[in-house]
């Protein structure tokens, strides 16, 4: 069953599947054209693979926005090591809940987006690593594994082709820092789930060391359809600079939160208000955060603008993992602001003295700040505290605190204001905690 | 990795081998940027964020401890928008740290107080509640604050890459994180406190050291560890004539900063109640106090009475005392005495090795090799357990250079984890494990090949004859038990040998042949104990001992003399490499003397000649006299007031006073 009713002014390349009768088996994914993309794929060269991902213009949707036919590219040729592909479906930045649907309803998709990946660049394992409160979802993606090793999608020499590969899951354990691409793979090979130094990046040095494609789960899984139609055809839906569509994760005060998929550079506003609906009860828009907690806020006034990773650069703020949250205006952002820190500060892995102390003091601050223990003096120094760790920490968990609280505070300074010296909250008589 | 690589930094030009890291580019040029996590030698982590530098055309500031020299790189390191970086780092470390530098051991030491007063902010602004964690004691020996605690997690790694022990990791999340033991909560390890050394911050301490004293209260003595045969510098803390504590920060022996928990902590033997303070001498049943004079009359009337009754007159020498005390005592016994009968509780075969390689020069290996060549073969020892040093040089040697590693042994050691091949044999067929590695071993370019008491005798010469047959380049440790076992040998405390391994007119007994001689008429026993598990034949034999304690030796003896310890005298001490470091003083004991000293007063009772009597003069005299191994290693630099080997030449202040050598000064 689908989390929210589609909406009429969607695209739907990735999601076309999603609540097909019979569910997401092997049969049904077949009957819509599943694996055309990996036969097409058995007729090029893997640098011809890599060309039409290239065309796509398809931009990492992990968060980072890399280009995904450049990634690919990296891996050295004709090193005598092993490669690997590796799934980062370890989904974890709070407002961003697509990889969940992507691998629900359509795993085969991503495991043939992973065995074109393999081709391109001739590895012979890959895995996914899903976050661990996924369990059921492992338990689908497994099922979708066993039904293509029995078909002959998976396993050795894939539809005669004489290709060997195999996909394994493997379950995270409940941190968020394993989403980072080099701390994932530490976790994968069973180590503490810190980050790695780089570079070197996981394209040479991944995977037990070895060259590793690593892309996140919507990246994979708009494989099929970039090589099925062709790069251009996917490159063409979105904007010059950003191809294809994005599943977009409305939550908050909007009457139709879900997910939905749309072109690259569809309006936020349009988002908002035609697809998901208006803001709930007839409420104004306040801010919204565009592309999951880590990505600096948008005023209302700020969100008439396109959904495309260069435009949300330009406007201050980040595309993301495209985990739209909005907020209403009898929201208090100094409540918003602690929860968000507080998510990080649980978050940080330890690992650096900027982001270990840095998100822990700013939780600190701004939770007493919320409870009506503001001082003069706090706003400026939670700005300095956040400024000190902006482009200082070993991974860029420390950015992610750092830039929503900085944000936050610039924006939305008379709110926290309020909040100063025993004043009262703009919205809340008593303030309400910031676990929920 | 031979090609220089030219960068500037802070607007100098600098020269650095490709591969070098910025950090130590700097540190090489006189730089100091300071870091808490990178250290050399460990795994790189980037970890801590204080050595941050400005790189020209980098848009963010970059980790000097991650980043390698690149051709034309620009480096600052001292710009406002590094100091600002450092701030703002050392602000946020201090923000959950309990400031309690007052009462820290660390104090006056702690890298992170230094860094603070250097690059820190001067006020804190962190008003919260500061994370509060008790302190947990890990084992007898390390004890862990958390709160102190910075996570550089070079406890961590010193244990893994260094000792090879992993007992360290780490355990919960962001400010939660903690160092924690691996095995429950308590430490199953070699307790060597390498991780209570390498600790940049009060966070871990020693059972031993913890709210004894402060390092600014203390003297600090660098003199050879007392223990095993590997010759570690220790610089003792010593406290109103007690030693507190062993380390050796300076890295000024050929150990580096490694010591073993014996090194580190094992000297408070001096201070033992048990400790012999006083001359004894037999009366009736048992030992009574007597004073020095009475004591040594009482010895060289019970040698005079044995010459005259014509019975032989055994000598055993010690592992423990110095090479001049080694030297004058088989002096003493052959010219002074007469007698051939002189021995010591051998621990390996020397000799032997030195017979089998019949003089050929470079084919001893010193405690550098092991840490260098390409190969090292292990035989018949446990080497982590025996000789901590060597083990962590070859582990350091594997880990740095990937050096391959033989090991042949009865049972498992721990070279066995990175070991090439390792091969198990029962005891007393070592060398039938080493031929069964011949095949492997002529793969290598050069070798080092270290063997303990189970090669011994003809053995040794097979074992050399085999490595012989490689065709490479071989170079041999014996190794032997105690910090001066290899000076006994080397000074001719040996039966059939001399100083120098020179043979002797007549062989005399050795010390099993001793103790059963029922003819013996008196036994001179130098810091030994021989009749721990055996007997003395000759039961009327008169027996004198020269201890730290009342051993089962001295128990037996007619008198008992009390010795001075390696830490309250001179002198110099062997290693098993035949390395020869000086022992410097570190403290007197009341009522005891150097065996020097103690020889030089029996000798004058005695009426026989004795000359020299301070140890740098007995050196003079070894020097000249015994050629090879033991001549010619300790030689002063002739540093003056102004002049101090090659720091000398990098003090500003010593190069800019005017008495500098070829100034004014004369003195």
């Amino acid at each position: 069953m689908l989390y929210n009713e589609p909406s009429p002014l969607e695209v739907k390349v990735l999601t076309r599947r999603f609540g097909l009768p019979g569910g997401p088996t092997l049969a049904t994914y077949l009957a819509t054209d599943g694996f055309a993309g990996f036969r097409k794929a058995l007729q090029l060269k893997p640098e011809e693979i890599i060309e039409q991902v290239k065309i796509s213009n398809l931009r990492g949707r992990g968060g980072a926005g890399f280009p995904m036919g450049l990634k690919w590219g990296f891996v050295p040729r004709g090193s005598d090591r092993p490669r690997y592909i590796v799934a980062n479906a370890d989904e974890g930045e709070p407002g961003t809940c697509k990889d969940r649907l992507l691998m629900e309803h359509d795993p085969h998709q991503l495991l043939e987006g992973m065995l074109i990946a393999a081709r391109a660049v001739d590895a012979r394992a890959g895995y996914i690593y899903v976050r661990g409160e996924y369990r059921y979802i492992i338990e689908i993606l497994d099922r979708a594994i066993e039904e293509c090793r029995a078909a002959g999608y998976l396993g050795r020499d894939i539809l005669g082709s004489g290709f060997d590969f195999e996909v394994y899951t493997h379950s995270g354990a409940g941190s968020y820092e394993c989403g980072e691409e080099s701390a994932l793979l530490e976790s994968l090979e069973g180590k503490r789930g810190v980050p790695r130094i780089r570079p070197p990046f996981p394209a040479v040095a991944g995977l037990y060391r070895c060259p590793t494609v690593l892309n996140n789960v919507e990246s994979y899984s708009a494989v099929p359809a970039i090589l099925r139609d062709g790069g251009a055809a996917f490159a063409a839906l979105g904007t010059p600079r950003d191809g294809g569509t994005r599943l977009f994760c409305v939550s908050g005060h909007v009457n139709r939160p879900g997910v939905y998929e749309l072109p690259v550079g569809f309006n936020l506003l349009r988002l908002l208000n035609e697809v998901a609906g208006g803001i709930r009860g007839g409420r104004k828009l306040k801010a919204v955060v565009p592309g999951g907690s880590s990505c600096p806020v948008l005023k209302a006034s700020e969100c008439d603008l396109s959904l495309d990773f260069d435009t949300l650069a330009k406007a201050g703020s980040m595309l993301g993992s495209a985990g739209v949250i909005v907020i209403d205006e009898d929201t208090c952002m100094a409540r918003v602001a602690a929860r968000v820190i507080r998510f990080y500060a649980h978050e940080s892995c330890g690992w650096c003295i900027p982001c270990r102390e840095g998100t822990a003091w700013l939780a600190k601050l701004l939770l007493r700040l919320h409870e009506g223990g503001g001082r003069r003096g706090d706003l400026d120094l939670a700005v300095e505290i956040a400024r000190n760790m902006l482009g200082r920490t070993f991974c860029p968990l420390g950015d992610a605190a750092a830039m929503p609280t900085i944000a936050f505070l610039e924006k939305f300074r008379d709110e926290f204001e309020a909040h100063l010296d025993g004043g009262q909250c703009l919205f809340e008589k008593q303030p309400a905690g910031v676990e929920a | 990795m031979s090609s220089l690589v030219k960068l500037t930094i802070d607007g100098r030009p600098v020269e650095a081998p490709a591969g070098t890291l910025v950090i130590e580019a700097a540190r090489g040029v006189g730089i100091e940027i300071p870091g808490f996590c990178y250290y050399p030698g460990l795994a790189l982590q980037g970890a801590c964020r204080l050595c941050l530098v400005e790189v020209e055309r980098a848009p963010r500031l970059q980790t000097s401890c991650t980043l390698p020299v690149a051709e034309g790189m620009v480096v600052r390191t001292a710009t406002e928008k590094v100091r600002q970086a450092r701030r703002a780092v050392l602000e946020l470390l201090l923000t959950n740290h309990p400031l309690d530098c007052p009462v820290c051991d660390k104090g006056g030491e702690c890298e992170l107080q230094d860094t603070t007063f250097a690059h820190g902010p001067g006020l804190g602004r962190f008003s919260e509640m500061k994370r509060h964690v008790d302190e947990r004691r890990w084992s007898e020996v390390v004890y862990y604050d958390r709160p102190r605690c910075i996570l550089c997690f070079r406890c961590v790694r010193i244990c893994d890459q260094g000792m090879g022990v992993r007992a360290l990791g780490i355990v919960d999340r962001g400010g939660h994180s903690e160092i924690a033991p691996n095995r429950g909560d308590r430490l199953e390890c070699d307790e060597c406190g390498m991780c209570i050394d390498i600790c940049p911050v009060g966070a871990l301490t020693s059972r031993m050291y913890r709210y004894q004293t402060r390092p600014w209260e203390m003297r600090h003595v660098g003199t050879i560890c007392a223990h095993c045969g590997d010759g570690c510098t220790t610089t003792l803390g010593v406290y109103h004539n007690q030693i507190m504590r062993g380390n050796n920060r300076d890295r000024s022996g050929l150990n580096g900063e490694f010591l073993c928990l014996k090194g580190r902590y094992a000297a408070d033997f001096v201070d033992h109640p048990a400790r012999l303070t006083s001359p004894l001498l037999r009366a009736g049943g048992g030992l009574e106090p007597a004073t020095w004079a009475q004591a040594i009359a009482a010895v060289a009337a019970g040698l005079r009475a044995a010459q005259a009754r014509g019975a032989p007159i055994g000598i055993i020498g010690s592992n423990h005392t110095t090479n001049e005390e080694n030297y004058c005592l088989q002096k003493l016994a052959r010219e002074g005495l007469g007698t051939p009968h002189l021995d010591h509780h051998r621990t390996g075969d020397v000799a032997g090795l030195l017979r089998a390689l019949a003089g050929r020069s470079g084919a001893l290996a010193t405690v550098e090799d092991l840490y260098t060549s390409r190969a090292v073969l292990v035989v018949g020892r446990d080497l982590a357990q025996q000789h901590p040093l060597l083990s962590f040089r070859i582990r350091l040697n594997y880990h740095h250079h990937g050096a391959r590693v033989y090991v042949v042994t009865p049972g498992p050691v721990r070279e066995d984890r990175y070991a090439a091949r390792s091969v198990r044999v029962a005891p007393g067929h070592e060398l039938e494990g080493v031929e069964s590695l011949m095949h492997d071993l002529a793969g290598e370019q050069e070798l080092v090949v270290l063997f303990g008491d189970a090669i011994r005798g003809e053995a040794v010469a097979r074992l050399v004859a085999l490595c012989d047959s490689l065709g490479i380049q071989v170079k041999y440790v014996c190794l032997v038990d105690y910090s001066n076992s290899r000076g006994s040998s080397d000074m001719g405390l040996l039966p059939s040998l001399g100083p120098g391994y020179r043979s002797v007119a007549q062989a005399g007994m050795t010390l099993e042949e001793m103790l059963a001689c029922e003819d013996l008429g008196a036994l001179w026993v130098v810091g030994a104990n021989p009749l721990k598990e055996r007997r003395l034949a000759a039961r009327s034999a008169f027996v004198v001992v020269q201890e730290l304690f009342l051993t089962e030796t001295a128990q037996a003896a007619d008198v008992v003399l009390p010795a001075a310890s390696a830490y309250e005298k001179t002198g110099t001490v062997t290693n098993t490499c035949g390395q020869v470091q000086p022992l410097v003083r570190a403290l007197a004991k009341p009522g005891t003397k150097p065996d020097l000293e103690i020889f030089r007063l029996i000798a004058l009772e005695l009426g026989l000649d004795f000359e020299p009597t301070v140890p740098e003069a007995v050196w003079q005299g070894i020097a000249r006299a015994v050629p090879g191994p033991c001549a010619g290693t300790v030689r002063s630099a002739g540093d003056t007031l102004f002049i101090s080997g090659t720091l000398g030449r990098y003090s500003r202040t010593l190069q800019a006073v005017a008495e500098a050598p070829g100034g004014l000064y004369r003195g």
